[in-house]
């Protein structure tokens, strides 16, 4: 018999970015709220404190913030043929553990989509028809605008405290910013972080060229920050420990340093910590969600929260998850295309290119996760799809983030990953390479999808989410046309040694290097219930009381990092319910 | 020898007299300030408004405890003086109590049984607040705060201080001041922050120094050594007045916000100041914040910036401040790092430099300027000593919510370090401060203050 708590307004699964934005916007409008973390508690002091929390080997190699895989996992496939395997060490993605979440451990890129991106089946349709577009792509619109969005992008990128140099005022190219980026209401709440002369060096060589290059949008503070909320940041001191660190200063943006805090003063919120959300409990209907169930891990026991309001605002996997062991939508099944729940999962497909000067130093140890000069000229909303061959798009980033000695040792290829010859190698090259980096889509397919696994279970016996992922064909094309990209603009530099690293045809999905978090889509949000599982509002289409936070709502991913349109979705979200929901509880659409 | 006894006896005489005269003839309660009629009732949020000027919390609430229940010891020379439960519950707090005998504990220091209270209840200030304000206070700790049944330690110093009877002598000296406020008329605003800051908000029981008698050597605006400095716990409340003082180097905002948010970008607030914002000064309406700001500024004649109001919540971003002229010679020595750097610029460069910069000039809001830092620099070396052992805690405020933590150092450095970065500490960037010796490191990781987490 599980414990019962006291009934509240809403219920929050997860306390990261979106669940605090969540947290404090509806915590102003007077309701009784509580969020359920399943991990720690986490602030600055003492978690992430000095030098504790820039021990590579704890946290870098032994991922001590993530989530741990034998409290909950994914089985992995590539293909519907294969038989999927539980995911026992984490790998190429890493969802975090804690409070603050992925906020706490990211490495602070923060872009917003291109408005290209948010409908996208239509700019195919209208450039270059239907045609184009490869069997078994399964491609969308999302069901609301960018322009829709801007003010929620912008909200969010003030509350994160983000430096960079706007590219596209109102419509007005700036000098120095993105010109191929979508409008924008007002600059970046900080000016861009310094440049270090690799990206010094990029830059010079991107201009030679024709190109724009432009600052990283970075959720890293180049000066004292004070947010709408009145939180805080300090100063970057580029010490190059943001991603799978905390940030030990206030200095990288997080749900920490931009929000916690003024949550925790409002008496109407409180939270939970060692709190496994189970399931989502609904109400004999169907129709509305009653609360949840979770496992408080230290009294052993289960324990249902009733609520008026659910939101779940776990990572991208977990949401999913806990949707398809609760029940709230039909699985989608890529034979019959059926269902919706799991479908048009996503990732990222990036590469890159190592450049060895002998004579240059570059410091490497000078760094910040958001480091570097961009270019986004091959960009969604620049290629010729037609022309090209492939849909999708990339930018490129060349900036060092970090001297981390135990992973950040690029040595040319040859050289022995050990011993008297790996030191040699260190010896002659450390500081002297560079790189460049192509961040680009991955389109959503019928054969990457999540469901549930037939065989593995966790610990408290529900069926694993199993994932159905490979590389498909247009995106490899895409990465292939980057790689040619990449490597004219690196021979322009005259390195001494040159290689590059980009998947190419036939590349399958490896699931054990590291490679992106960026896992995106399965509880999609759509213009009809037939087609995913949330409205415009990320309001589940099944329980009119259930709001989904997160990636897993894009319809297909973008070619940048994930959090700028999450977090500008989440505060459109809170918006629809402060503003329509809330009065009339009822579909808003 | 016949004159000398004779002297002696009379000497003796007036003695037993006076002792007499101390302990049997009844005090003369100080009447009120203004005649206001029986019905006087105060504007809604009045007496919270005052009440939190007062601040009341600090002293009248146990760490851990409830709200205004008492309890909390405070430590003098002449041992324990414990809080005392001052809500309104009959048996252990001060409920039934009286306006007539409210008054006598704020203006005489006499309690409700006619007992001298220890002047760690400042009544010494509280002497000067309005009758309207003392019949707010009053009607808001009777009516507004709920009474909680807490039984209180009574307070037992050590003989002669026990004897409660000699505070009488005492209150002659320190109690020479007539009851009620006198403006120094340079505007409203400054009136009212004199009025603030020499009555309810009691900042000469920390900021004055303390005369032979331990009295306050200055209570009011007239005293030539109000403000001019004190030191309480160990820790040093730095004088508020002249050249160097914090209120004549920082701009009236700036010293606005210090008071509202504990921070700004000079310093942030630590120990027993950390406390008066987190309980006072964050409550007090901007305005109010303000005039305490302006008459600290111009008191002694120092024209006054026109500032009444905050700046809008974020976003706000202030590029951070780079070394100036005194600092140029340490900031390049710590920018170029030889190996051969004193050991104190070395452990500066190794724990500190990340947040307070080469500069020592940290950055505005949150980061606090080390340069010309009265903790730094105080004549108590201790809270220097503590925030690098032990870490400081800034309490997040209203504007300001986020709590900006310190982390501590004393599982990595040893007292001969901790030693050498202070004194680094205090004579960099152009600080001039004595050394600290690793004694007095020792001594702090011994008995380490109360930090406030």
């Amino acid at each position: 018999m599980a414990r019962q708590e006291a009934k509240k307004d809403v219920v929050i699964v997860g306390l990261g970015w979106t669940g605090a934005i969540a947290g404090i916007e509806l915590a102003q409008e007077g309701l009784e709220i509580v969020a359920l973390e399943r991990g720690r508690d986490q602030a600055t002091v003492p978690e992430f404190k000095y030098p504790d929390q820039i021990d590579e080997l704890t946290w870098g190699v032994r991922l001590k913030n993530m989530q741990h895989p034998r409290r909950q996992t994914v089985t992995v496939r590539r293909n519907g043929d294969e038989t999927a395997l539980p995911l026992r060490a984490l790998g190429s993605f890493l969802p975090a553990d804690g409070v603050g979440g992925a906020g706490t451990h990211w490495n602070g890129l923060n872009w917003r989509p291109q408005p290209e991106e948010m409908r996208l089946l239509s700019h195919i349709r209208e450039n270059w028809g239907d045609e184009i577009i490869p069997e078994g792509m399964s491609l969308g619109d999302y069901p609301v605008t960018y322009d829709e969005l801007e003010p929620f992008f912008t909200r969010f990128e003030q509350v994160a405290g983000i430096s960079g140099q706007a590219g596209n005022l109102n419509g007005q190219i700036q000098p120095g910013g993105n010109p191929f980026e979508g409008w924008r209401s007002t600059d970046y709440p900080m000016p861009p972080m310094p440049t270090t002369w690799d990206s010094h060096k990029f830059r010079e060589a991107a201009l030679a060229m024709g190109l724009h290059p432009f600052p990283a949008p970075a959720g890293i503070a180049s000066t004292s920050y004070v947010n709408p909320y009145g939180m805080q940041m300090g100063p970057c001191n580029l010490c190059g420990f943001c991603e799978r660190y905390g940030c030990y200063q206030y200095s990288k943006s997080s749900p920490q340093t931009a929000i916690l805090d003024a949550l925790k003063r409002h008496p109407n919120f409180s939270y939970r910590t060692h709190a496994e959300v189970l399931r989502v409990e609904l109400a004999p209907d169907g129709r509305t969600a009653t609360g949840v169930t979770y496992f408080d891990e230290e009294a052993q026991e289960e324990v249902f929260q009733p609520a008026d309001i659910v939101i779940l605002a776990a990572y991208q996997l977990n949401n999913v998850h806990l949707m398809m062991v609760s029940g709230l939508a039909e699985i989608y099944d890529p034979a019959t295309d059926q269902g919706v729940l799991g479908k048009n999962y996503g990732y990222q497909m990036n590469g890159g290119a190592t450049l060895f000067f002998r004579d240059e130093h570059f410091n490497p140890f000078v760094g910040h996760g958001s480091n570097g000069m961009c270019i986004d000229d091959y960009g969604m909303n620049r290629n010729d799809y037609g022309a090209l061959g492939f849909i999708g798009g990339a930018y490129w980033r060349s900036g060092l983030t970090n001297g981390q000695p135990i992973r950040s040792m690029p040595l040319p290829s040859g050289t022995p990953s050990w011993g008297a010859g790996w030191k040699a190698g260190v010896g002659e090259w450390y500081g002297h390479a560079m790189s460049i980096g192509s961040h680009g889509s991955n389109m959503s397919y019928r054969a990457n999808h999540l469901d549930l696994d037939p065989t593995y279970t966790d610990r408290h016996g529900r069926p694993l989410m199993r994932m159905t992922f490979d590389w498909q064909e247009n995106d490899l094309r895409m990465n292939q046309y980057m790689k040619a990209r990449v490597e004219e603009v690196a021979a322009s530099m005259n390195p001494d040694i040159m290689q590059s690293s980009f998947k190419g045809p036939g590349a399958r999905y490896d699931v054990r290097p590291y490679q992106t978090t960026h896992n995106t889509g399965g509880h999609i949000m759509s213009a009809s219930p037939n087609e995913g599982v949330v409205n415009r509002y990320s309001q589940m289409w099944g329980q009119h009381n259930v709001f989904a936070m997160g990636a897993g709502n894009f319809v297909q991913n973008t070619q940048y990092n994930p959090t700028g349109l999450l977090g500008g979705l989440a505060y459109w979200t809170v918006d629809a319910i402060r503003s329509q929901y809330l009065s009339n509880p009822r579909p808003l659409v | 020898m016949l004159t000398f006894l004779r002297i002696l006896t009379a000497l003796a005489l007036i003695g037993i007299v006076v002792l007499l005269a101390l302990i049997f003839v009844p005090v003369r309660l100080t009447q009120p300030t203004e005649q206001l009629a029986a019905d006087w009732q105060p504007d809604p949020g009045h007496g919270e408004q005052v009440f939190h000027a007062s601040d009341c919390v600090a002293c009248h609430t146990a760490p851990g405890g409830m709200e205004l229940a008492g309890g909390r010891g405070i430590e003098s020379p002449l041992g324990t003086i414990w809080s005392t439960n001052i809500t309104p519950d009959p048996e252990t707090g001060i409920g039934g109590m009286t306006m007539d005998e409210f008054r006598a504990v704020m203006l005489d220091g006499i309690g409700r049984d006619g007992r001298h209270l220890y002047p760690a209840m400042p009544y010494e200030n509280y002497r000067l607040m309005t009758e309207r304000d003392l019949r707010a206070l009053y009607a808001y700790l009777m009516n507004e705060v709920e009474p909680v049944r807490h039984e209180v330690e009574p307070t037992s110093l050590t003989f002669p201080f026990n004897m409660r009877f000699g505070l009488r002598a005492w209150n002659w000296l320190a109690l020479s001041h007539d009851a009620g406020f006198t403006p120094q008329g340079r505007s409203e605003v400054m009136d009212r922050g004199q009025y603030l800051v020499e009555g309810p908000g009691h900042c000469a029981a920390c900021h004055s120094p303390r005369n032979i008698f331990m009295a306050q050597d200055g209570v009011q605006a007239s005293d030539a050594n109000f403000l001019t400095g004190g030191v309480v716990d160990g820790w040093n409340a730095p004088s508020l007045r002249g050249e160097g003082a914090a209120p004549q180097r920082w701009p009236v905002g700036e010293l606005a916000a210090y008071l509202a948010t504990g921070r700004n970008a000079f310093s942030t607030a630590n120990g027993e100041m950390g406390l008066v914002v987190a309980h006072s000064m964050q409550h007090l309406p901007d305005g109010d914040i303000f005039a305490i700001a302006a008459f600290l500024k111009g008191m002694d004649g120092a024209p006054v910036e026109e500032e009444t109001a905050f700046a809008p919540p974020g976003p706000i971003a202030i590029e951070k401040p780079q070394a100036d002229q005194a600092g140029e010679a340490t900031a390049a020595m710590l920018t170029e790092a030889e190996p051969g750097m004193p050991l104190g610029a070395r452990l500066y460069l190794d724990n500190c430099v990340a947040c307070h910069f080469a500069s020592g000039r940290g950055a505005d809001g949150i980061f606090p300027k080390l340069q010309g830092n009265t903790l730094v620099l105080g004549s108590e070396t201790g809270p220097l000593l503590s925030v690098i052992l032990y870490g400081a805690n800034v309490p997040g405020t209203e504007k300001r919510p986020m709590e900006l933590v310190m982390q501590g150092y004393a599982d990595r450095l040893s007292d001969e370090e901790v030693a050498e970065l202070a004194t680094f500490l205090r004579q960099a960037w152009g600080n001039d401060a004595p050394p600290v010796t690793p004694a007095e490191a020792a001594a702090e990781r011994e008995n380490p203050r109360a930090t406030h987490h």
